[in-house]
């Protein structure tokens, strides 16, 4: 019965990645005869190319960002939402509707408010007296890694807001209330009840996010478009692979950029497992 | 004290940085672009419906919202019929199989589908699959299946063995037992896995844009896109595209929060 789901995900999805490794040695532009170069992909990528270098920053630098700050500010909605009530219910289903939008679509919403000239947030600061605040967002490269990554904590907070409510409530309330007893702040029941029993929510929150991050192609190519933002400013791996592909028509040299961004992928998530599941064991 | 004061504060501005967007979006398709530019959030001096029949008569995205529905909905009742079967095997058949199932599903759970991009791009135009709807729902079935059979296989196991075991001893075939007992049993789970489903492949932008080129055959995320490259000095027209294209969703989400709250955090809280 698992025939059909077998073979589809055989024929496109495991055969595809391992065809991947083996474009990934060559010199092809897809339609000529492919030339072997070995690992001479890998070595060039890793000796002779910028761009890829800065685009491993950028997409080091953002998965950064928008971690921390996600996974941050959904645990402090949680422990503020956590209680069933009218209005943090009403607040939890408002949270979560940028949820449902498309990527593009929010792009779209975000290149409005980050517009220079007819932008809501510029406008913002100077009706309030700060115009030195209103910047050229995505059109500098100073900020524009940090606008999408801004966008990209609002779209997803209120997602892992509800993964984090479901673990909190979880936790027993016996443990709180000894924490009351023993007359433990309220800063001290988060830091001794709170954050240790939710470590395994925050491990997936955090590998959850991690991924998603790697799939912001789709905001930055509405946001800052097809040049990946001033100077490349906003270019992470899978814009890369998307242009290496489609504009220079470098199959194998895409194929083996994808590697190194599965590998970034797997570093990060092992760091974050490795800084985070020890704490807990203890 | 404080803690009440910054938790007000907090969730004010978190709900103000959602609720200001909005609106300046529903407002704003309603509006010139000078009335845009110059106060976002008031309300629009004419309240007329141009800027969607221009949006009609000039773009392609009547067309582009049929085809994502024909995919979407394709693409997620194919999804769901074979997830529910693999699932299924891989809850009920504790033999060698099910878990050689189970580990590659979880292979695929591991690894992104993005890996794919090169070797499907080149595939798909071998086999004649770019600029087609089957391609892109082929895609779209096979990179959603890890996920899905993750979800559901959970909540096949947790149907009581005793169940199976009785209607098994009753002499009834596998595909019957499937039929009559799990599926169900597991619609909750099928509900939530289905707008999970519904919401990733109505959104994709990325295998759209890989596979499609022809403009009668795009889907919505593509054409929007295109439309943003068209348009993006109206900015009035733009957020007309946006409330077209999130429509259909902010309707369904209006009535079936919890379903959809539930079915886009099953992947995540399951895990």
């Amino acid at each position: 019965m698992g025939a059909p789901a077998l073979i589809l995900f055989l024929a496109f999805y495991l055969y595809p990645a391992l065809q991947n490794l083996q474009f990934a040695t060559r010199r092809w532009d897809g339609i000529t005869e492919p030339e072997n170069v070995g690992f001479r992909n890998f070595t060039n990528l890793l000796t002779n190319d910028d761009l890829f270098y800065k685009t491993l920053g950028n997409n080091i630098e953002f998965t950064f960002l928008v971690v921390i700050f996600q996974t941050a500010l959904a645990l402090l909605f949680a422990v503020y939402l956590v209680k069933n009530t009218k209005t943090t219910i009403a607040l939890r289903t408002l949270y979560f509707f940028p949820t449902i939008l498309s990527s593009v679509s929010v792009g779209m919403i975000w290149l409005f408010l980050y517009d220079p000239n007819f932008g809501a947030i510029n406008l913002f600061f100077k009706s309030i007296g700060l115009p030195s605040f209103a910047l050229n967002w995505l059109g500098s490269e100073t900020s524009a890694l940090y606008a999408i990554a801004f966008t990209q904590v609002w779209f997803h907070t209120g997602q892992m807001m509800v993964v984090y409510i479901a673990g909190l409530q979880q936790i027993p309330k016996e443990l709180y209330e000894a924490a009351e007893v023993d007359g433990a702040s309220r800063w001290k029941q988060f830091t001794k009840v709170t954050w240790p029993m939710a470590l395994p929510t925050t491990l997936v929150v955090m590998a959850y996010t991690t991924i998603q991050s790697f799939r912001a192609f789709d905001l930055i190519m509405v946001m800052t478009n097809s040049t990946a933002g001033p100077n490349n400013s906003t270019s992470i791996f899978s814009t890369l692979v998307y242009f290496t592909l489609f504009n220079e028509l470098r199959l194998g040299y895409a194929a083996a950029q994808t590697i190194f961004m599965v590998l970034t992928l797997i570093a990060i998530t092992w760091l974050q497992r490795r800084a985070f599941s020890g704490r807990y064991e203890k | 004290m404080i803690f009440k004061s910054t938790r007000i504060f907090a969730l004010l501005t978190f709900a103000a940085l959602i609720l200001v967007p909005s609106l300046i979006v529903v407002l704003g398709s309603f509006k010139t672009d000078a009335e845009v530019y110059n106060k976002p959030l008031s309300l629009p001096e004419n309240w007329n419906f141009d800027n969607y029949r221009r949006l009609l008569s000039e773009s392609d995205l009547d067309v582009a919202f049929r085809n994502s529905i024909m995919v979407t909905v394709t693409s997620v009742a194919l999804t769901l019929l074979f997830a529910s079967m693999a699932s299924f095997a891989i809850a009920r058949m504790i033999t060698i199989s099910g878990k050689v199932l189970a580990t590659l599903f979880a292979f695929g759970l591991a690894i992104p589908a993005q890996i794919n991009l090169v070797p499907v791009y080149y595939m798909f135009q071998k086999l004649g699959l770019t600029n087609s709807f089957i391609g892109l729902i082929i895609i779209n079935v096979t990179t959603t299946l890890p996920i899905s059979i993750f979800i559901l296989t959970a909540f096949f196991r947790e149907i009581s063995k005793d169940m199976y075991e009785a209607s098994e001893v009753d002499g009834a075939s596998p595909l019957r037992v499937y039929r009559s007992i799990a599926l169900p049993l597991s619609r909750p789970a099928m509900g939530a896995t289905s707008i999970f489903l519904f919401v990733i492949n109505w959104n994709d932008l990325l295998w759209p844009l890989l596979l499609i080129q022809q403009p009668e055959k795009k889907t919505l995320p593509l054409a929007m896109l295109a439309y943003r490259g068209e348009y993006f000095v109206s900015f009035s027209m733009l957020f007309t595209a946006v409330m077209v294209a999130s429509l259909p969703m902010v309707i369904m989400y209006l009535f079936m929060q919890r379903s959809f709250i539930a079915g886009l955090t099953a992947g995540a809280v399951k895990g």
